[in-house]
């Protein structure tokens, strides 16, 4: 027998809790290049399962933001960190955290698609071969999830062994996308995917993401206002590496609470 | 008010093509020095070897005399010279090659190797030809034999590897680099599964010229012993040994005393350049097959 009362308290405890675990958790973030600041006191929490867009007109900081995320704006030199930001209550910056491991929970695709001149297969399994998986059976079961995963499968189920570069420019982008799920990351950062791509690949990416957010938690930078409008339900606007506004996507949108947000989403300047 | 004068510009035209004509003559007969320097070489080498060259030249023992001299010494030497030469230099110079690049850290420390490495290319050959003797067949005395050769050979070539692995290295797009490390893989992983692959073809044009160089140079074998003439055959690193460019030079200098030695000579050079196109061309076959991944 069905107890409705209990189903009823949980439905309400699912519905008022809104507290959904974080998966990132950004405290006064500042980032310099040698001299000049980059990035200004920056604080922000994503939740699970969110898809958050990053807009804001150029230079503002969003890639540098991202790619603080996953440690690899440290590549470049020069560049100066300080505040925290911790990953699953982990402090991605702890010497004991190693960087290899946190990109196997913070995948990346990046704004040019860019296989490795490998064959397709090659590159899915990359990432697990790279992690110590072995077995031949697992690595192929592992790429066909992938790849299913990125909705490129029944593309190339049949020629895995072809160079990636006989791709397309849209389906090596979700080659991309397939090598990063490989790894079975939580959080998946995007660098302006769409921009190198012509509006038929953009728009299968676009589906691919609103798929993927169920499963994982998605931060996207775009420089395509009405990119972030249709595919996320968080947005975050930066301008000269500080967080203007924070909201849902639909506030940001039809409501700003800033002037500067309404002048950039009205396109006044950017 | 305009300052271009068509009137002007057409007197002039006929004079400023008649020097384009001119430079593109300069340059074609700079070119066709070259090419005719090089044909009278070849000409004269395999006209002077006609005849000369059969089964018991190229396998046969040396010999005064000219008719019966075989040059199966020289090119053994030659061989295990460059079968030592060939991996010690490879090593040394990718390994090198991919600490500047990859590990070292820009800095006054990494300049001074670097400018070290590029002035190590101008030094002259018989240098490296005291270095040897010093260091190899003197300092931990392996004597005049094939490792001391090859080691010392290996040094002289070995800038040009680097250079050339360097440049190769260089030329791997970044973003190649971060879709590796985006996913969590190390230096190491990085370098061995994405960078060497992909620039294996510079790699191994450095390794071509390398060769290239090292078969030919005689100057540093000179300085550490290796004689000109050299009956036994040699069989292992330790064997003491000839080389074809010494064979050669020997030829040549008494063939003022036996004029068949300059056919003689021909003929050896004849096969000096065979064994050099050969190994070229395994070279290029190998570069061609990871060219073609691409």
């Amino acid at each position: 027998m069905r107890n409705l009362d209990e189903e009823i308290r949980q439905g309400n405890k699912e519905i008022i809790a809104e507290d959904k675990s974080s998966v990132f958790n950004v405290e006064q973030l500042n980032l310099w290049y040698g001299k000049d600041q980059a990035l200004s006191d920056i604080s922000l929490k994503f939740a699970e399962n969110d898809v958050t867009a990053l807009i804001g007109p150029s230079g503002c900081g969003k890639s540098t933001f991202i790619k603080t995320l996953n440690r690899m704006v440290e590549m470049i030199p020069g560049v100066n960190i300080t505040g925290k930001i911790n990953y699953r209550e982990r402090n991605i910056f702890d010497p004991k955290f190693h960087v290899e491991e946190l990109r196997t929970k913070v995948g990346m695709v990046f704004q040019k698609p860019n296989p490795f001149p490998k064959s397709i297969y090659e590159n899915v399994v990359y990432g697990p071969k790279i992690h110590g998986i072995r077995d031949k059976k697992i690595l192929e079961e592992i790429a066909e999830k992938s790849l299913l995963g990125a909705a490129l499968w029944d593309e190339v189920k049949d020629r895995l062994h072809e160079n990636a570069y006989s791709l397309s420019g849209g389906q090596q982008q979700r080659l991309c996308i397939a090598r990063t799920l490989a790894v079975e990351p939580d959080v998946i950062l995007m660098d302006e995917p769409t921009s190198a791509l012509d509006p038929k690949s953009t728009l299968k990416i676009e589906e691919l993401v609103q798929e993927l957010k169920n499963n994982y938690s998605i931060i996207i930078v775009t420089h395509n206002m009405q990119q972030a409008a249709r595919i996320s339900n968080k947005t975050v606007f930066l301008l000269n590496g500080v967080v203007i506004e924070y909201a849902d996507t639909e506030t940001i949108f039809s409501n700003p609470s800033d002037m500067r947000t309404e002048d950039y989403i009205t396109g006044r300047f950017g | 008010m305009n300052y271009m004068n068509f009137e002007e510009v057409h007197k002039k035209i006929k004079s400023r093509l008649q020097i384009n004509s001119l430079a593109k003559g300069v340059f074609f007969f700079a070119t066709l020095i070259g090419i005719i320097v090089l044909t009278i070489l070849i000409y004269r080498v395999f006209s002077q070897s006609l005849g000369w060259i059969d089964w018991q030249f190229l396998t046969g023992k040396l010999s005064t005399r000219a008719e019966k001299a075989g040059i199966m010494g020289a090119l053994l030497g030659t061989l295990w010279l460059m079968a030592v030469v060939a991996p010690v230099t490879m090593f040394l110079g990718v390994g090198t090659a991919i600490y500047l690049e990859e590990y070292a850290k820009k800095g006054p420390v990494r300049s001074f190797v670097q400018t070290n490495i590029n002035n190590l290319a101008g030094v002259p050959s018989i240098v490296f030809g005291l270095l040897g003797l010093t260091i190899f067949v003197r300092g931990i005395s392996l004597g005049s034999v094939v490792l001391s050769g090859g080691l010392t050979m290996a040094l002289l070539v070995l800038p040009i590897v680097v250079v050339a692995s360097q440049e190769a290295i260089r030329a791997v797009p970044q973003f190649l680099r971060e879709a590796s490390y985006g996913m969590g893989a190390t230096k190491w992983q990085t370098t061995s599964k994405i960078l060497l692959p992909a620039s294996l073809p510079g790699i191994l044009t450095g390794v071509i010229l390398a060769l290239s160089r090292a078969i030919g140079e005689t100057a540093p074998l000179v300085v550490i012993g290796i004689p000109a003439l050299l009956l036994p055959f040699p069989d292992g690193l330790l064997s003491k040994f000839t080389v074809l460019p010494m064979q050669i030079y020997y030829w040549t200098i008494d063939s003022a005393l036996v004029a068949e030695y300059a056919n003689l000579a021909a003929a050896a050079i004849i096969i000096l350049l065979a064994a050099l196109f050969l190994m070229n061309s395994i070279a290029i076959i190998i570069r061609n097959k990871f060219q073609k991944r691409y």
